[in-house]
Parts: C-alpha cells; sequence; structure tokens
C-alpha cells in the first residue's frame, strides 16, 4: 500500500541547528530513517531529542538545514504540515481532552471533518484500524476513565487514522506497566510490516535493544553515534550517551539493619468519594540502615503514603510512629522537626518554588535554624554561604545562587531538592519517584545519594515505578495495588517476575 | 519578517524598571485620546493637571495629604497580595478604621483625653483587621473565595458607616456626620496640611520591607505566593498564614482610615469611603508589591486626583475623569508585564 522504496529513506533530516536563549539545542544534526524501521534516538536530557523532533512536526522551525520526506524537500511550518506529510508524533504529555469520548478526541482539530461529523462512521472506521493493531479501545469511552496505557493507544489511533505513517514516540514506555510495553512493542510490530517507520525517543537501554534497528546518538546537541542496535552493548550505548563510564552496580554497606526508624501501622485512608479506600489497612517497619522499595504501578496509593507519612493527607484510621514517637495526623512541620526528609514524587509542583532562587529553594528546610536565622531574622550571608556549600557538594549546576530554579534542567532541580533534604534529613528519608525523568548521570547521582543515607544509618522509603532500580538499590520491596500492601520481600528472595505479579494484582499474601 | 515572543532565560532587571516608566507613558497618550474626545486640549488638561497637584506649595501638601492614606491602603492589599490572597476590601477595612476612631472618640469619654487619639488609632486598625480576617479565616478553613467575600464586606462595612452617621451617632445639629472630634485630639499638622500621618506611613514602610524581605515570615509569605504546596511540603502552614497575613493587610488599611479621619475630617460623616482602599490595589500591583515603590505610585496615583480636581475647575470638565485616567494607568501596566519574562524577536524569514 505504500510506494516507499526501501532505499530511499522516508525523513532525512540535514544539517539541522537550533538555538534557544543560552543554548544550542540541535549542531548540524543528520538523521535518515528508513521505511519499515525503527529508530531509536538516545540521549540524556537536554541533549536535543525532543527538540530535533519538534522540528519534524512543525512544533519549532530550525534555524538551518533542511528536511526531506520521501526524498522531496519540505518546510514544515506547523504540525498540520507535518499531518499532511503523514509524520505524527505522540508527546510524552498526551494531547488529550479529558471529558470527552475516545472517537471526539480522534477526529479533533481534523481539517476536513465536516461541520456535522457523521459520528457513526468514525466510530466504525476506528473499530476497523484497533482490530487491525491490536489497540483495543471503546471509541465510546471517556478520555478521563482510561488507564494511562489505554490513552496511549487513543494517542496512537488518532495518528493512524489520520493516516499517518511516520511515528513519532517521544519516551513512549516511561508510563507503562511492562505488560502494557509489550502491548505497545507488539502494536509497533504490526505498523513497521505494513511499511510504516516510527522513531522512538528515550534514554532507557533497555528499550532500544528491544525495539529499535538502529540507535542514534545524541550528546549536547551532536551526533555522537549512529549504529546497527544488533551490534552494540547497553554499557556501550551508556557510555556514548554520557561521554564517560557509567556504574551499572553502586557500592554499598552490608546490610545490617538496626532498630526500627519508621513505623506504619494498619494505617487507612478512605476515598471521600466513598470507593475503595486510598489506602487500605497499610502496615511496614523500615530499620535503621535499610531501605524499603515501594514498587507498583503508578496511582496505586504510593504518593499518598508518603503524604501521610509526612503529615500532608491524614489517616482515617492507623497509626505511624518515627523512633517510636506518634506522628499520627500531626503537622508536616512536625514530621519534618523529627528529622524526616521528603522528596515528592511531582519535584516542580511540590519540591521547588520555581520563581525563587536556587539559593532560597536550598534554605527552605534550614532556614528555620539558628544556622541561618537569628530568632525571626533570616542573616542573608549564612544563607549564602549555606547554598554555596551546597552547590558545590551535590555539584548544582547553575549561574549562580541567584537564578530562579525554574531555569535550571530537570535533573539540576532534583539535585537542588535532594542536596536541601539529605543535608536536614536525621532520621527517614522518603524518595518517591527520585529519578523519574532524569538522564543516566543525574539517576547515578541521586541513586548514590540515597545509598549513602541508608549506609549512615537512616531509613529510607524509596517509591519508584522501576523495577530494575529497586532491585538494584532497595533491601526490601513491598508492591503496592489499589492501596494495599501485596506482599514485601527480601530483594535476594524475590525476582521480577515474582514482583511483577504482585504488581498487577495477583497473589495476595494473606497476613 | 515575523515577530515572536521568546521566554527571556532570566528575568530582566532593565525591564523591571522601563515596563512601569513606558507604560506610564502609554497610559498619557491614551488619556490624551480621551481629553481629545471629550473636547479639551490633552497638552493644556495635563498641564493643569501638573500645577494643580504640585503647582505650589499649598497644592503640594494637599497631595502629600492625599497620598498618605493611599499608601497605608497600598501597602495593606500588599501584603495580602503575596499570599495571591486577592484582598479588594481595602474600602471596607478602611471604613471600620474611621467608624473605630469614632467610636473611641465619641464614647470612649471614661479614658484620659490625650488617650484618645492613640486607642482611637489602635482601635481601628484592630477592628479592620477583624474585617480582614473574616474572609481570610473563611478562605482558610473552607477555602472560600476570597475576591467574593472581601467585595461583599466592603458594601456592608460601608452601609453600617451611613447608618451610622445619618441616624445612629449623628450629631444633634448639623445634617448627616457626627459630632466633631475635640480638637486636641486631632492627628496634630507638621508642615501646612501634612500631618503626622507622613511619620506612620513611612515608618510602615520600613517595617514591612524588613518584615517581607528580612524575616523567616516574609520568607515564608514569599514560598506560600509562588508555590503553596511546595510551601506545605516544607512545614508552612497556609491557613495560619493567610489569616496572620490578612489580619496584618486589615490592620494597616483600617490604621489608613483612622488615621486620616482622626487628621482630615476630624468625625464620621460623607465621604469616608473615598475610594482609597480601592486606589491601594492599583498601587499595590503597580509598586510590584514592593514598600518603597509604593510610596512614588502613591504620590503619582494622589496627583492624579488632585489634579482632576484642577481639571474641574480651570477646564470644567466632570470630576469622573481623574478616575478614568486612574484607571488607564493600570491597563498598559499589566499589559506590559509580559516583557519581563518574555522578549519580543524579530525572525527574518530564509529562503529554504
Amino acid at each position: 500500500m505504500n510506494q516507499n522504496n526501501p532505499r530511499i529513506p522516508v525523513v532525512r533530516m540535514e544539517n539541522i541547528t537550533k538555538h534557544f536563549p543560552g543554548v544550542l539545542a540541535n549542531d548540524s544534526v543528520n538523521l535518515e530513517l528508513y521505511p519499515g524501521q525503527v529508530l531509536a534516538l538516545l540521549g540524556e536530557n537536554g541533549a536535543g531529542k525532543s527538540t530535533l523532533m519538534n522540528m519534524l512536526v512543525g512544533l519549532y522551525r530550525p534555524d538551518s538545514g533542511s528536511i526531506f520526506v520521501r526524498g522531496q524537500l519540505v518546510d514544515i511550518q506547523s504540525p498540520q504540515d507535518s499531518m499532511a506529510l503523514g509524520i505524527g508524533m505522540i508527546h510524552q504529555e498526551f494531547m488529550l481532552v479529558g471529558n470527552m469520548t475516545v472517537a471526539e478526541n480522534i477526529v479533533l482539530g481534523m481539517r476536513d471533518l465536516p461541520f456535522v461529523p457523521r459520528i457513526p462512521a468514525i466510530k466504525a472506521r476506528i473499530k476497523e484500524l484497533s482490530a487491525r493493531y491490536g489497540l483495543q479501545v471503546d471509541p465510546d469511552a471517556v478520555i478521563q476513565d482510561l488507564s494511562v496505557g489505554e490513552q496511549q493507544r487513543v494517542e496512537i489511533l488518532k495518528l493512524v487514522y489520520r493516516g499517518a505513517d511516520i511515528l513519532i514516540l517521544d519516551e513512549p514506555t516511561a508510563v507503562l506497566t511492562p505488560g502494557e510495553s509489550r502491548d505497545l512493542n507488539k502494536i509497533v510490530k504490526i505498523m513497521l510490516a505494513e511499511g510504516k517507520s516510527a522513531i522512538f525517543i528515550t534514554h532507557k537501554m533497555d528499550e532500544v535493544i528491544e525495539f529499535s534497528h538502529k540507535v542514534q546518538v545524541l550528546r549536547r546537541g551532536k551526533t555522537v553515534n549512529i549504529c546497527d542496535t544488533g551490534e552494540v552493548t547497553p554499557q556501550a550505548l551508556a557510555n556514548m550517551m554520557v561521554g564517560r563510564d557509567i556504574l551499572f552496580s553502586l557500592d554499598r554497606c552490608a546490610y545490617h539493619p538496626g532498630e526500627v526508624k519508621l513505623k506504619v501501622d494498619d494505617v487507612t485512608i478512605n476515598n471521600p468519594l466513598g470507593q475503595r479506600p486510598i489506602l487500605d489497612h497499610v502496615s511496614f517497619e523500615i530499620h535503621q540502615g535499610e531501605i524499603l522499595g515501594i514498587a507498583g504501578v503508578a496511582g496505586n496509593g504510593q504518593q499518598q503514603l508518603t503524604e501521610a507519612i509526612t503529615g500532608l493527607l491524614h489517616c482515617t484510621s492507623g497509626r505511624i510512629q518515627i523512633d517510636g514517637v506518634d506522628m499520627t495526623n500531626t503537622t508536616p512541620l512536625h514530621v519534618i522537626r523529627a528529622g524526616v526528609s521528603h522528596i515528592p514524587a511531582d519535584r516542580g509542583a511540590m519540591g521547588v518554588v520555581g520563581d525563587m532562587s536556587v539559593g532560597h529553594n536550598l534554605a527552605m528546610k534550614k532556614y528555620r535554624t539558628d544556622e541561618i536565622s537569628k530568632g525571626i531574622v533570616i542573616k542573608n550571608n549564612s544563607l549564602r554561604a549555606f547554598a554555596n556549600r551546597l552547590i558545590s557538594a551535590f555539584t548544582i549546576k547553575t549561574p549562580g545562587q541567584d537564578t530562579s530554579v525554574k531555569f535550571l534542567s530537570g535533573g539540576n532541580i532534583q539535585k537542588t531538592i535532594l542536596a536541601r533534604e539529605i543535608d536536614s534529613c536525621k532520621s527517614v528519608l522518603i524518595a518517591v519517584y527520585p529519578s523519574r525523568g532524569l538522564d543516566v548521570g543525574a539517576t547515578e547521582a541521586v541513586r548514590q545519594n540515597i545509598i549513602a543515607q541508608r549506609d549512615q544509618g537512616h531509613a529510607v522509603l524509596l517509591v519508584s515505578e522501576e523495577l530494575e532500580e529497586l532491585q538494584m538499590i532497595a533491601d526490601r520491596i513491598a508492591v503496592m495495588f489499589e492501596g494495599r500492601i501485596m506482599g514485601i520481600r527480601d530483594v535476594k528472595e524475590t525476582d521480577t517476575e515474582e514482583l511483577g505479579m504482585m504488581m498487577a494484582g495477583a497473589m495476595r499474601r494473606k497476613a | 519578517m515575523r515577530l515572536v515572543l521568546e521566554k527571556r532565560d532570566n528575568k530582566s532587571q532593565s525591564m523591571a524598571i522601563i515596563v512601569p516608566v513606558a507604560s506610564f507613558i502609554i497610559s498619557l497618550v491614551l488619556g490624551a485620546i480621551v481629553l481629545a474626545v471629550s473636547n479639551a486640549n490633552p497638552l493644556a488638561a495635563y498641564k493643569a493637571m501638573v500645577t494643580g497637584a504640585f503647582g505650589n506649595m499649598r497644592r503640594l501638601q494637599y497631595t502629600l495629604v492625599e497620598a498618605m492614606p493611599l499608601l497605608m491602603c497600598g501597602l495593606g492589599v500588599g501584603i495580602a497580595f503575596r499570599l495571591k490572597f486577592w484582598n479588594i476590601g481595602a474600602e471596607g477595612q478602611y471604613v471600620w478604621g474611621a467608624i473605630g476612631i469614632t467610636w473611641v472618640m465619641q464614647f470612649w469619654t471614661f479614658i484620659p483625653t490625650p488617650m484618645l487619639l492613640p486607642i482611637g488609632l489602635v482601635v481601628g486598625m484592630l477592628l479592620g483587621a477583624i474585617w480582614a480576617g473574616i474572609p481570610g479565616f473563611l478562605k482558610a478553613q473552607w477555602s472560600v473565595d476570597e475576591t467574593l467575600t472581601t467585595l461583599m464586606l466592603n458594601y456592608v462595612a460601608i452601609g453600617l458607616a451611613e447608618y451610622l452617621y445619618i441616624s445612629k451617632w449623628k450629631a444633634p445639629l448639623g445634617n448627616m456626620g457626627t459630632p466633631e472630634f475635640l480638637p486636641q485630639t486631632w492627628l496634630p499638622q507638621i508642615w501646612g496640611k501634612v500631618h503626622w500621618g507622613v511619620y506612620i506611613a513611612l515608618s510602615l514602610v520600613v517595617l514591612l520591607w524588613f518584615l517581607l524581605y528580612k524575616t523567616r515570615w516574609g520568607f515564608e509569605l514569599n514560598m506560600i505566593g509562588k508555590n503553596p504546596r511546595a510551601a506545605r511540603c516544607q512545614g508552612v502552614s497556609i491557613k495560619r498564614n493567610i489569616i496572620l497575613a490578612m489580619l496584618l493587610s486589615g490592620a494597616i488599611c483600617g490604621l489608613s482610615g483612622s488615621m486620616n479621619t482622626a487628621a482630615i475630617a476630624h468625625r464620621l460623616t460623607k465621604g469616608v469611603n473615598a475610594n482609597y482602599g480601592f486606589t491601594g490595589i492599583i498601587i499595590a500591583w503597580m509598586a510590584n508589591l514592593n514598600p518603597f515603590a509604593s510610596i512614588l505610585v502613591a504620590i503619582v496615583m494622589a496627583a492624579l486626583t488632585t489634579g482632576a480636581d484642577a481639571l474641574q475647575i480651570t477646564l470644567k470638565l466632570p470630576e469622573a475623569m481623574g478616575e478614568v485616567l486612574q484607571g488607564l494607568v493600570l491597563i498598559p501596566l499589566l499589559a506590559g508585564s509580559i516583557f519581563t519574562e518574555y522578549r519580543l524577536r524579530a525572525i527574518h524569514k530564509e529562503a529554504i
């Protein structure tokens, strides 16, 4: 059905350069995509992957360079232009209208739609496409009732409905469970068999290996290497990506749990909307010098659990003890004073105040102490010295401590939070998705710091979506599903299969 | 060639000064159009306004007297605005200040006469604080929208004041208004009409600057205003601070009312709601919530009022023209604030 010649690239980008204020995002980048192939675009945050793709779909325009689609020189000025060329992109954040149906979302914004759309015909076509690619979605379902995986399927359907045969997927598996990732892989394979092609933006090695035919590595806006996926190892890719050797295993002291630091006893939080509770009789203990990992698909109560411990959320019943002192339903300030540090899930919304300076963000816990203030007055010199010390200790890359935090990269924002929380940690560290969206270098820094807290004798609660991360740094792993703890396992006595089953809600351990 | 808005790498310091100045000039141009439409020569009108506001010692003093309550209301609402708490109830809080001092002067005869003034000022301040505390509490406890509560409470306060000076507290002689305060309890004048309020207002500026920029509480307010969720994660109590900020905000607006009543009208009477509270909102905004900048802005806004009086006399323009011109000052400023975070860049289309 496609008149693509397999020898001519469907997409060729030549000497693409793009500047942003203060940043050279792409520096003479070349890219070739052949029909029926998946090209993985690998690189750290800020390497220029998304920028390059946004130019292909008309969201940005290159400062210089040319783009050829099926051998023709094209000028892509808007997403409509790229859609007309058969290029479609699925962004990290989905572009769906929550309170409209699947069918409505799929045709929304289409140019040649009649004034009164013929919904039955649209639905029939959606069903046909769903069946062809194995994308099971009900066209009448409302988006906000769908899971993240289903929403992604709607995004894919939206593209194929509009006739896209060049798909760009921006970190598509970041939000998926392992099972959903496998489904996505199948869907992509069916599309490739039809002669479609895809570009995969990612910074995960295993995804590159699993999905792609070719891999192109970007670093600081430049192409570092292009090679066939079959001929390269994850370790080699990681090195290309960051330009130095990355430790895949982390050094740590032996596991010698001490006394109980944090005790969560039968905590339940009812859902105000009256359905099943958000937290359902959750109990566990964390000891000195121990990392307890919480695994599970996002949205199964992990974040609420950490908010209950940090005093941000009210428990309906149950008890929480820190160092043997009851801290149930107290204020966040009391919990902080008890020596608990918290790296929150949403770093932009909860972790930092974007419009305040790096220095002030670093001081947001210590400003109350004699180290920074005298009585009610903040000693500016002490604050500045304190901030400078943390900036260098945690190698936060910032023009200076007076720069607003919102101008830093994601990795450096997270380092700012990490620095503040670790500096003030006296007993328990709670880290929620601490490496989410970070590149390899920043992830490594985060993990090493978390392990250092454990080795110093603090108790660590680590919530993560990545089993691999938990297996690498946790001592024990608890799996959460629908607000319950499905089981707690010693890392050495469990495997991915068992944990995956528990994450999917199977195998509830009888108490 | 086309123009695009680009986000700046950093907030522009120079723009923080250029924008208010440029937008003030633009509003003068807009005002000129309005004046021209009203069959007045804009240049003659502006000249009349400037001489009306600053032309001689007496006019200058009058402008300063007008600026003091404006400055204090601007400082007051500015504190709430830091928390993104939209206190548009300064007018009502100001009126409560006036009611408070009148109450003390008229009925607290059991205290020694020299104490009437300070106690009256404080009582007005407290009543203003309570009046602002109500919406603060409602917001903190049940998330009741403060724009509605603060706005509506204005009319309650104004209505109450009218009831008091028309009937309940009315002086036996004369038409509307309570009996005049004893002359020895008036706020003393220091330079012509300019009274002690200058000292009060200027010390408040320094005090607030210190409180907002140098103390832990100011740091907390800054955090809450810019990201309440993050502030809460850091252990800052949002509820407590909203109520505290509103109490302080209302106290300053209330003090503005009691001070001005003790200095100018010397009784509760018609004209107690002179829109100082509403103009204070513009002042806080134009001064970018900075206490020191508020001084200058308050004088400019006062000059627009006193200058407009001159318009009325010399050019026979309606009194409302002053308010039109004040309103015109705000619009270009709000529109212009985008340039502190964004810049305009011309892009030359290249041939591909």
